[in-house]
């Protein structure tokens, strides 16, 4: 009996606790007209990287919004939240976020989470720009709009430039089946290369459980007799393979998508293996590129010399996407309910026009941005863009 | 009437009185609009961990077997009704019918793969116990991250180590349901509290009265003296695979709770992998081993502090586990534990007197 009293009051506690919390929450942020973004993305655990960069940039490019004079007199708030690249998290982390007075959304910075909270927020109608979700689901509902070009526009990109430009002839793959980016690249590169008469020598498959030791998927590769081998995939990876590549003896060429920017930095003193690697990307940290330069300037002045990558680049052109897309429908109250702002934001995407550290973006209906990726070639261990 | 009631009734009915407290607690505040969305969109997981906690209980309390594949019955029961539901979604309208059908297959799949699994790996004990049931957790992550599950007008088409777009699918009609590593998206999703609140209820039910019943005591004395207990004539191996396949049961329906509650379904190491087993095992180790109300606890706890604390941003995990290692230490401490019994002593010295002032006065009259 005493143990169960004392259990009762700990529930009890609890309970009352929880609700304390439901109550202290949500409504802030009123009285200075402040419109409060959320940020969702993974900020610890292996992916966070990724999440850090977003939200570091997001939070860089609000200040200077705001330093600015705010937009259309209001200032913007960000709050970013973690969720550990797991979709229940993301969900949480959402739900945490319109506890917060949130009235729209930044993220999430990877694909499953994105999947996972799409139809939460089409539920609510919160609208909802994924700077770096990449899938094609992230952005099936109306409500969302991304920042970075989908899979199946890399894949398929990357054909044709390999195509066009006489690359290659016989391309080995090596790419992630356990990631959603990885794999929805390549299911796309396949189809479009089959169709341009490229051959696909050899594809080699790893999954996140086993993506340290590459030699067999290499020398199955080289057996194969490929020219080039095709690396849908992030740098941390790819920095591996090149290293074990090199050690291998192998001499093909290498291709990579925007995961690929990074792998100078990754490969540390060994940078030399990175050497005449081709990558089709947006952006990267070492461009001369005007605005390009300017953003990676004032990141690295900002936290510690280091160097934005691509997801952070996405993100700074996400929130400043969101200026224009406010500008443009003329919101100046930011006590506007979410769905009544998603409805005019909604329509606003489709009409403007964004000059980023990305590119030159236009929207549609269906979320997904126009641009062109640009192809870079990293020669004395710097990108340098090729045409 | 009261002096009827023995300890082991008395502590079950304390277990039961404390759900229906959090129950009507609940209710109540999402009632009166007091409950916050975070805390709204945390029930159903929390009712879902509950559930793993309390089946895992039996295995490593009740039974004494340390297992840390739990996730991966989980896992099963999670992948079996989500393909379930995705396969019926069209032929079955009713979502409740659908979901309760689902709720039976996951379990009844978890099950049986608790019993497969058992027969073999039962024969082991401690450390041997433990590495085999770790590694058929790890196992059956990445089977179901090769297989490949799709519909078109042709019917249901199955493949392992493929891709969709291998498979021959007519394009018109193709419904991809299991996409390997990336699993399933679009489970349709029934977040209900009151459904997975009352299988909270069922499992507490069922666990509790396996344990206050002949059977139970068996597997209690398997625990407690495996020699003993064969020389009396009890079947080891059958009350050990009873344990074991009750427990994946519920690991199942857990999983369904979960299929059901998210609509990108992705076999991970975080979600069902052995970071998922281990979590597990902290809630049954930290609610007191054994323990069914500490379970109940220590699921509750523990999967809505790290959420409470969002509010601290970077330092959040850093407070987690903190609280962590305090809870240990304080939970086992004697000066605390001597502290609480002098609080809730002083406490239970003002109810019996009061009840026994009653009870004179019954006398007297």
């Amino acid at each position: 009996m005493k143990n169960g009293k004392k259990i009762l009051a700990a529930a009890l506690s609890l309970v009352m606790g929880l609700s304390l919390c439901a109550c202290n929450n949500g409504g802030s942020g009123s009285d200075k007209n402040e419109l409060i973004i959320g940020g969702i993305g993974p900020m610890t655990g292996p992916t966070a990287q990724y999440g850090n960069g977003v939200m570091n940039a997001a939070q860089l490019a609000v200040e200077e919004i705001n330093a600015a004079g705010g937009v259309n007199g209001m200032t913007l708030k960000f709050i970013p939240q973690d969720d550990e690249n797991v979709s229940e998290k993301a969900e949480n982390a959402y739900n945490s976020l319109k506890d917060s007075g949130a009235k729209l959304i930044i993220g999430t910075v990877t694909s499953t989470p994105c999947k996972a909270i799409s139809p939460l927020t089409k539920n609510d109608n919160m609208f909802m720009l994924t700077p770096s979700g990449s899938a094609v689901e992230c952005v099936q509902f109306d409500n969302a709009f991304r920042i970075c070009f989908s899979d199946p526009n890399q894949g398929i990109a990357a054909a044709q430039y390999i195509k066009n430009n006489n690359v290659a002839s016989k391309i080995g793959v090596i790419y992630d089946s356990s990631d959603v980016y990885s794999s929805g690249i390549y299911e796309k590169f396949r189809t479009e290369a089959a169709s341009l008469g490229l051959e696909i020598v050899s594809s080699q498959a790893f999954t996140s459980d086993s993506n340290k030791d590459f030699s067999v998927q290499l020398q199955q590769i080289k057996s194969a007799g490929a020219d080039l081998i095709f690396l849908p995939i992030y740098y941390q990876e790819a920095a591996l393979i090149l290293t074990q590549a090199h050690n291998a003896g192998l001499e093909t060429k290498f291709f990579g998508c925007d995961g690929l920017d990074g792998v100078i930095k990754q490969l540390g003193n060994d940078a030399a293996y990175a050497e005449g690697v081709m990558l089709l990307t947006a952006y990267t940290s070492d461009s001369k590129e005007e605005k390009s330069a300017a953003f990676t300037k004032a990141y690295s002045e900002k936290y510690n010399d280091s160097n934005p990558n691509q997801f952070a680049a996405d993100a700074y052109d996400a929130v400043y996407t969101i200026k224009v897309a406010l500008e443009k429908a003329d919101v100046k109250d930011a006590s506007i309910s979410a769905s009544e702002l998603c409805d005019l934001l909604k329509k606003a995407m489709t009409e403007i026009e964004v000059d980023g550290v990305t590119g030159h973006m236009v929207w549609d209906e269906s979320g997904e941005p126009t641009k062109d990726p640009k192809a870079m070639q990293i020669v004395d261990g710097a990108y340098t863009a090729l045409d | 009437m009261k002096k009827t009631l023995s300890a082991s009734t008395k502590s079950n009915l304390i277990t039961y009185a404390m759900l229906a407290v959090i129950f009507a607690v609940v209710q109540l505040l999402s009632v009166t609009g007091n409950l916050s969305s975070l805390v709204s969109g945390l029930l159903v997981p929390i009712c879902m961990y509950i559930i793993l906690a309390v089946s895992l209980n039996l295995t490593v309390g009740i039974l004494g077997d340390l297992s840390l594949g739990h996730a991966g019955f989980m896992c099963v029961g999670a992948y079996s009704s989500a393909i379930f539901s995705m396969l019926t979604k069209d032929v079955i309208s009713a979502d409740l019918l659908r979901y309760v059908l689902a709720l039976l297959v996951g379990g009844a799949f978890a099950a049986i793969f608790g019993i497969l699994i058992g027969i073999p790996v039962l024969r082991l004990k401690g450390d041997y116990l433990a590495i085999v049931t770790l590694a058929f957790g790890e196992i059956i992550k990445v089977i179901v991250n090769n297989m490949y599950i799709a519909k078109d007008i042709h019917g249901v088409h199955f493949a392992m180590l493929t891709s969709i777009s291998d498979m021959g699918l007519d394009e018109g009609s193709k419904e991809v349901i299991l996409n390997g590593p990336q699993g399933i998206s679009g489970t349709p999703q029934t977040k209900s509290f009151v459904i997975a609140f009352v299988l909270v209820v069922i499992t507490v039910a069922v666990i509790l009265n396996l344990i206050n019943s002949r059977t139970g005591r068996a597997i209690m004395s398997i625990r407690d003296n495996r020699i003993a207990a064969e020389s009396v004539g009890i079947n080891v191996t059958k009350y050990k695979l009873m344990a074991f396949s009750v427990s994946a049961f519920f690991a199942g329906v857990a999983g369904v709770i979960y299929s059901h509650n998210t609509y990108a379904l992705q076999a991970t190491t975080k979600n069902f992998g052995y970071d998922m087993s281990i979590l597990i095992l902290v809630l049954v180790v930290l609610g007191g081993i054994g323990s069914i109300k500490g379970s109940i606890l220590s699921s509750i706890i523990l999967i809505s502090l790290p959420e409470i604390l969002r509010d601290f941003q970077k330092y959040r995990m850093l407070i987690y586990a903190i609280l962590l290692i305090v809870m240990m230490i304080v939970n086992n401490n004697p000066v605390t534990k001597a502290f609480f019994k002098k609080i809730f002593g002083s406490l239970k010295r003002l109810l019996p007197k009061k009840k026994a002032a009653e009870k004179s006065s019954e006398v007297t009259q």
